[in-house]
């Protein structure tokens, strides 16, 4: 039984084909005259068809579920005793098809997903101690091994580059489309492409550990997690389709009517309901998946889709936070000796303008000096141990009494006019050094924030941790409602927080990293920092790649998804109200039902497939070429 | 120490069958965790290597009438 059973799972169409057949000959032999033998036909024919249904009703009541097939079987069974096997027969045939029409369509709702996961490496050229390559597959690679990859390969591997230089292709991790130089020392992720070159790569994670594999599961994760509405008809459906029973079997005992009870067994299905709302949920994340942003479920999509704030923070997400020192402002005459003291102190930092100041010492060939330990004061910048040494913004200066003096002063204004932040460095309580450094807006960013306020995002914040000037500056020229500026972590959190207790939906849009309490407390937390692990710990949404065209994108599909999910709810309850309303006018049979019902399930997943081939939506793989220009001028 | 097992299956297309094999597998001596990923048709089963295998638990699943296409272990820290 279990084999047949198998095999019947795995060949529902050849089932539904038999039945079909032996339909046609009744009839056929019914149109012959020769009634007897249409009606022991049509009677095999119910009865085959009542099997496989009935076999799947029984498996899922060992589990205590009240299944669909349960509903169908009794009925079946039913007009097989009062003697209208040809109802049976329909509906069975009906069913089956249904149900083969059914997984075809689903299976191209879940392709947006399969195009991504067919993309994992599935095997690597691993070199061993002697220098030999042999391919191993990706399951059996084991950090520490070493793998090899040439021009045209697929870097397997999350790891370090050990030997050799390369340019690859990292758009499925980092979103940048161009070829980046890797070189010894630089961190390579699995996925990536290798434009040119040859690299030897030490294996950090491979598999599922990789970074790519993490996204890979997170998608998989996501389109199973339902949003609120989609659980509440959920948990609806597995009383619903009990109550069908017994309201049928009520009915049965009121009027005697077993034709009537069964039918509203068939008609009772809630084929498209329990369907509905998953699969437009399955199609609209796997579409989005496809375009570089990835959220982590139903709940995600629902709650953006319903915001109405946006917040953004300035460094890394309104600019590219790939930032150039752009002034260097000396006031005691030792510009060079005081901007290796700066950079030797900056070196341990990851902020990006540590790495700013770094890079220009750098270029410089400044030697640079022992630096003493620091220590940090959040939002302000580093201090140390004996207060002797202050790196940091005007308010560290103030707070350590450093006098500022009318030419600091001038200087630090000079910085700000250009919308550049500044850092500050003083010793023994003399201020030293002003240096300015500069950041870029996103080309796109006007267009992208444009585009959303048309879409009624009614507010648009920006939040930072810099000073007003250098914020009102980089604001200007974009939409943005207000500007909150010389803001700590904290009081990101607390400006997010005053927003939602006034009744706004708020999402936050930060670069993962530095705003991990923002981005958790938001209704929505945009991760805009490439698929890095931190942003896919701490977001609800990741933006692969980091451009505003992507966040309107992902928007827009998050409304898109969450209407398609209405309206097939909509659709459901209609088909049951309709099907109940033609019963009680008795126009709707059994047979007619359930070809209803089937219809209803293709019509929920054909509308959910739409959000495959969304493309009302901004313009998103590309820059125009005019943005591009913009872009290059701004950066000359 | 526990073991992780994936299991990729054959295509699911009801959600009833999800509960069926989730139940079955969680019924297995020395599976501490299963869940099943209904629309990538995945089971991942964390569970005692010394108690059961990966290839008990795709016998599971094969016996409820389910393909198992293909499996993978994975030894958790």
């Amino acid at each position: 039984m279990m084999r047949w059973q198998q095999y019947l799972n795995q060949h529902p169409g050849q089932a539904s084909l038999v039945l079909a057949g032996l339909i046609l000959v009744s009839w056929l032999v019914g149109w012959l005259r020769l009634p007897a033998v249409a009606l022991g036909v049509m009677y095999l024919a119910g009865v085959l068809g009542t099997i496989p249904i009935a076999l799947r009703a029984w498996s899922a009541l060992r589990m205590r579920t009240v299944s669909i097939e349960l509903l169908v079987t009794i009925a079946c069974v039913g007009a097989l005793a009062i003697g209208e096997p040809n109802e049976a027969a329909i509906v069975t045939f009906l069913f089956l098809f249904g149900n083969v029409l059914e997984a075809r369509t689903l299976a191209k709702t879940r392709s947006a997903v399969r195009a991504l996961t067919d993309m994992a490496p599935q095997q690597a050229a691993v070199v061993d101690a002697a220098g030999h390559v042999a391919a191993m597959d990706i399951d059996d690679i084991e950090p520490g091994m070493h793998v090899r990859v040439r021009p045209g390969d697929q870097v397997p591997v999350d790891g370090t580059v050990v030997e050799g230089t390369a340019r690859l292709v990292e758009a499925v991790i980092t979103g940048e489309a161009a070829p980046v130089a890797k070189t010894t020392g630089d961190q390579v992720y699995a996925g990536a492409t290798v434009d040119s070159g040859a690299l030897t790569i030490n294996t950090t994670a491979a598999g599922e550990d990789s970074t790519f594999g993490q996204i890979v599961a997170l998608v998989e994760d996501a389109q199973d997690a339902q949003a609120p509405v989609a659980r509440f008809i959920d948990r609806f459906a597995r009383y619903y389709t009990p109550a069908v029973m017994v309201i049928a079997l009520l009915v049965g005992l009121v009027t005697l009517d077993v034709r009537l009870a069964i039918t509203m067994l068939v008609l009772g299905c809630p084929g498209a309901l329990v369907i509905g709302a998953p699969v437009a949920n399955v199609a609209g994340i796997g579409r989005a998946a496809s375009q570089g942003i990835l959220f982590k479920g139903g709940a995600t999509t629902d709650a953006l889709a319903g915001v109405d704030t946006i917040m953004l923070d300035k460094t890394g997400t309104i600019t590219t936070g790939k930032m150039t020192l752009s002034h260097l402002h000396d006031f005691v005459g030792h510009a060079d000796a005081d901007l290796a003291l700066l950079a030797a102190i900056e070196a341990d930092s990851q902020h990006p303008l540590a790495q700013a100041i770094m890079r220009a010492a750098r270029e410089q060939h400044l030697p640079l000096p022992s630096a003493p330990a620091m220590t940090t004061v959040k939002g302000r910048g580093l201090v140390s141990a004996d207060g002797r040494y202050l790196v940091g913004n005007l308010r560290l200066m103030q707070s350590h009494q450093v006098p500022i003096t009318g030419d600091a002063q001038a200087g630090m204004n000079d910085i700000q006019r250009h919308g550049d932040s500044v850092v500050l460095l003083a010793v023994a309580g003399q201020l030293r050094l002003a240096v300015g450094i500069n950041d870029v807006v996103r080309p796109d960013a006007a267009a992208g924030l444009t585009a959303l306020k048309q879409r009624g995002i009614q507010h648009v914040v920006m939040l930072t941790g810099d000073n007003h000037a250098s914020a009102q500056h980089i604001a200007a020229g974009l939409p943005i409602d207000s500007v909150q500026a010389e803001l700590l972590p904290a009081d990101k959190l607390t400006v997010v927080r005053q927003a939602q207790a006034a009744g706004h939906k708020v999402a936050f849009v930060g670069d993962g990293i530095n705003d991990a309490p923002a981005l958790a407390t938001a209704d929505v937390g945009i991760g805009m920092g490439g698929g890095t692990a931190v942003a896919l710990d701490t977001a609800d949404v990741v933006l692969v790649r980091p451009t505003f065209a992507t966040l309107t994108q992902a928007v827009h599909l998050a409304r898109a998804t969450r209407s398609v999910t209405r309206q097939n709810i909509v659709i459901a309850v209609g088909t049951v109200a309709l099907l109940l309303l033609g019963l009680v006018l008795g126009v709707v049979q059994m047979a007619s039902g359930m070809l209803v019902h089937e219809a209803s399930i293709l019509v929920v997943i054909a509308n959910a497939l739409r959000l495959l081939h969304h493309q009302r939506g901004p313009k998103t793989t590309q820059l125009d070429q005019h943005q591009v220009n913009v872009a290059v001028t701004k950066v000359n | 120490m526990m073991t992780m097992a994936i299991l990729k299956l054959d295509g699911l297309t009801c959600p009833s069958c999800m509960q069926k094999i989730e139940h079955a597998v969680a019924g297995v001596d020395g599976v501490q965790a299963v869940k099943v990923l209904f629309n990538a048709a995945k089971l991942k089963a964390k569970f005692d290597p010394h108690v059961t295998s990966a290839d008990a638990l795709s016998t599971v699943v094969s016996k409820l009438g389910y393909t198992v296409v293909g499996s993978k272990v994975k030894e958790l820290a």
